[in-house]
């Protein structure tokens, strides 16, 4: 498959101009770039959800327009989404099959659609039941559906775009071994990740793209430096800060806490002012439930919870953010921000209350202007108008928006859940510098985490969870990649 | 071309429409553009307007309000009722029992927005079943207290003030809608609570999170929304001067397609308040006009829905068209 010169344009907007990509059979091709680059509006091109303005699309050496989506299917190129295309409501095999039903004169042929899906699933090595609903599923499992669906047809060109966000290492493993098989039978793979460790792993070739314009193919055997010099055209000595520590009196006091739901069963950790706290573990670990019921925002059955020296057990979020609590959600879609509304309404809802943000119940809408142009400042957000909408602004600036959240009141504990997903490594570095500034400021920070890099560059202390208990603490030298996995395991007979 | 498209984007496909709608009916009726006329589709457009703006807070927060007309019947025959029963009991304190028989009137109907505010915000109720059901409720116990019969008997003055009367010239429903519409400005775009109201229908989760009192938001959304109901049904009461319960039938469909035409979005968060008052004064506009250009009231109806199904489509084709516009 080959695109020669492919251009697209949005309103006068070129998005992605003159850009070539090949990709041979067999071989796992990585499309690297920031968001925003060009990457998924050339991927959607390459799907058919996109048509290209200008430029020539080969495949099999020969000249193709792909009308659409089902178009692209039928030519054996299917594409798994960052975001699911599947219906919780439905069973896997109904979703596996979804649009390409095999009816007998309007009628479902049910066992057939069963007896196919078994051996879909079967031929990729997925331990999934055909007959279960989809909604009951976890979303490594519902990735794996999503991956069984692209099968489910002859394939030649399978599209792939950041498979990995939401799936444990265990997970990832198996993707790539799956991968592995896909490239043995020939099928050539289009695959977009922010993660330097998975192109190393099982990238071939990478293609670089930066605002629209494509910078150079190599081979796959670049260093980490060089890719990001080519990825934003800047030179970095480093991704992480080098952040001093000064662990003063304890801000975050937790003992023996178990929620409600049983995610988390008998934990107690500290975070001290100027320090940056890890919380690690897997997917499903409980470290998020752990901040999550001491922001109060999910029940807790036992334990107690000290903030500031105080005993916080019951209260709401909003006592929580008055004495100084900030819980930064992991999904900013779903929990952080009012995707509709400006930037500006989103950053000052957890303040508005303060009264730099309101007199009475009257809101002071200049000064609350002025604070927000400066915190937008701040981070660098990009295009700098606070009053454009949430949803669109990049993903990587909609996270910047997120962390303005914390900027416009008074905070003494920042919790970060994931930071830094789906984001950038330009942005990434601007949120590992902020988180650095905020600790050197003499703030404490509890940073929750499944990127392992991240804990151990960016924490002094970790806590390690598995299965909802506390497998480990480890202090600054011991903090290492062995030692923080070897605790997320569960052990044999423990 | 580029300045009508701005123009779209930013506010809408419902200065259009009102501009269409002025052209035809100007050119249909002469009696249309007179400045008699147009007085007159201001007053009566005070009560969807009305009606329009305590829907609007349904709708901002996600949900909506069923119930509106409801409210109309059932303040109409509670405040008829206890204002008569208060003049026969005092026939020389008109004013107290004017006051008497409008509190109890606010009082009845803004008691089903607070019904509706609990079952939305405590129990979970969906706004569509509770308001639906609330709205049976209340026209049963309306129906049920006159036994269908229009109640008589309220003092002559309050139709005279508050139907008939003016204020320097101004019909006195009009003046109170222009006072409440300035009220209501206010708390939309100047307190917390309205920015709440956005909030918690944009996005719930993050509103709890925020350390927003959601229940509490919605739960004032449809009192808000029930009081503002109610106060139409009393200003249309003294307009009828007698309390009545099958008033305000229409009045869910138009409040809605007021505020849709007004580009309020149904899944909550999106709005403007300045825009819901001109889309209940179009709605009044095309009654006004179809009225003199002697269209069947039947017909009517039928137009008055496409125009809210035209309005839905072109906010569809807005947002597209926002979505192709890269740096707006």
């Amino acid at each position: 498959m080959e695109l020669r010169a492919i251009c697209k344009q949005f309103s006068g907007t070129l998005v992605l101009d003159s850009v070539d990509f090949s990709l041979k059979p067999g071989e796992v091709h990585v499309l690297f770039g920031e968001n925003g680059s060009g990457k998924t509006t050339l991927i959607s091109i390459v799907a058919g959800a996109y048509r290209p303005d200008g430029g020539n699309f080969l495949f099999r050496n020969e000249p193709v327009e792909i009308f659409s989506v089902n178009h692209a299917r039928a030519l054996g190129i299917s594409t798994v989404f960052q975001e699911f295309s599947l219906v919780p409501q439905l069973s896997i095999e109904e979703n596996l099959f979804l649009g390409a039903e095999e009816t007998f004169g309007g009628i479902l042929k049910k066992s057939v659609i069963r007896k196919r899906a078994q051996e879909v699933l079967e031929r990729l090595g997925f331990s999934l039941n055909p007959s279960q609903q989809v909604a009951f599923l976890s979303r490594a499992e519902q990735q794996m559906v999503e991956i069984a669906k692209a099968f489910r047809a002859d394939l030649s060109v399978l599209i792939l775009d950041e498979p990995t966000a939401s799936l444990t290492d265990q997970e990832t493993e198996q993707l790539f071994t799956l991968i592995e098989q896909v490239k043995a039978q020939g099928v050539g793979i289009i695959y977009i990740t922010h993660r330097m460790s998975e192109i190393q792993r099982i990238g071939d070739r990478i293609t670089v793209l930066r605002d629209g314009h494509k910078i150079t193919t190599v081979d796959a055997d670049v260093s980490e430096e060089d890719l990001v010099q080519l990825m934003t055209g800047r030179v970095f000595d480093q991704i992480f800060p080098d952040i001093a520590f000064q662990p003063a009196n304890r801000m975050l006091e937790v003992r023996d806490l178990k929620t409600a739901d049983n995610t988390v069963r008998g934990v107690s950790i500290n975070v001290a002012n100027g320090e940056v706290v890890g919380l690690a573990g897997l997917i499903g670990s409980g470290k998020s439930d752990v901040a999550r019921a001491c922001f109060g925002c999910s029940p807790i059955s036992d334990g107690s919870i000290y903030f500031n020296g105080e005993l916080t057990n019951g209260l709401s979020p909003r006592k929580m953010l008055e004495r100084g609590f900030f819980y930064m959600p992991s999904d900013r879609r779903d929990e952080g921000l009012v995707m509709m509304r400006s930037a500006r309404e989103s950053m000052a809802l957890a303040a508005l209350n303060t009264p730099e943000f309101s007199r009475g119940v009257f809101l002071r809408r200049q000064e609350e202007i002025q604070r927000l142009r400066y915190i937008a400042e701040r981070l660098n957000l990009q295009p700098a108008n606070i009053e454009r909408v949430v949803e669109h602004f990049s993903g990587g600036n909609q996270q910047k928006i997120l962390i303005g959240k914390s900027l416009t009141r008074k905070v003494k504990l920042f919790v970060f859940d994931e930071p830094t997903v789906g984001v950038d490594v330009a942005t990434r570095i601007a949120i590992y510098q902020f988180i650095g500034h905020l600790c050197e400021d003499g703030a404490a920070v509890l940073l929750i985490s499944s990127d392992l890099p991240e804990i151990l560059h960016l924490t002094n202390r970790v806590y390690v969870l598995c299965r909802g208990v506390l497998t480990a603490e480890l202090q600054s030298d011991n903090i290492n990649q062995e030692n923080v996995l070897r605790h997320c395991f569960e052990r044999d007979a423990a | 071309m580029r300045l009508i498209k701005l123009a779209f984007v930013r506010l809408g496909v419902l200065p259009f429409l009102l501009l269409i709608a002025v052209v035809i009916f100007a050119l249909l009726s002469d009696n249309f553009l007179t400045g008699r006329n147009l007085l007159n589709v201001v007053r009566q457009s005070t009560y969807l307007t009305l009606v329009a703006i305590g829907q609007m807070f349904a709708l901002l927060t996600g949900g909506f309000d069923l119930s509106v007309g409801t409210i109309l019947a059932i303040t109409s025959v509670v405040g008829a009722t206890a204002m008569a029963t208060a003049f026969v009991a005092m026939p020389d304190s008109i004013p107290f029992v004017i006051l008497i028989g409008i509190l109890a009137g606010l009082c009845a109907g803004t008691l089903i927005g607070v019904i509706n505010g609990i079952g939305v915000a405590v129990f979970n109720v969906s706004p569509f079943m509770m308001s639906l059901g609330m709205a049976s409720v209340g026209f049963g116990v309306a129906l049920y207290m006159t036994g269908g019969i229009p109640v008589y008997g309220m003092p002559i003055e309050f139709g005279d003030i508050f139907g008939f009367g003016s204020i320097y010239g101004v019909p006195t429903p009009v003046a109170v809608t222009l006072v409440v519409i300035v009220i209501m400005f206010f708390v939309v775009n100047w307190t917390r609570l309205g920015r709440y109201f956005y909030a918690v229908g944009g996005n719930l989760k993050a509103a709890r999170l925020s350390g927003i009192n959601t229940k509490l938001t919605l739960f004032l959304a449809y009192v808000f929304c029930g009081f503002m109901a109610s106060v139409a049904g009393i200003l249309l009461t003294a307009r009828l001067d007698t309390g009545e319960a099958n008033i305000g039938a229409t009045m869910p469909l138009e409040s809605i397609a007021a505020c849709v035409i007004a580009g309020v979005s149904l899944r909550g968060g999106v709005g403007r308040f300045e825009n819901v008052v001109l889309g209940a004064l179009f709605i009044g506009l095309v009654q006004n006009g179809m009225n003199l250009a002697r269209i069947e009231s039947y017909l009517q109806i039928v137009v008055i829905g496409l125009l809210l199904i035209l309005a839905v489509v072109a906010d569809q084709f807005r947002l597209k068209v926002i979505a192709s516009m890269q740096d707006y």
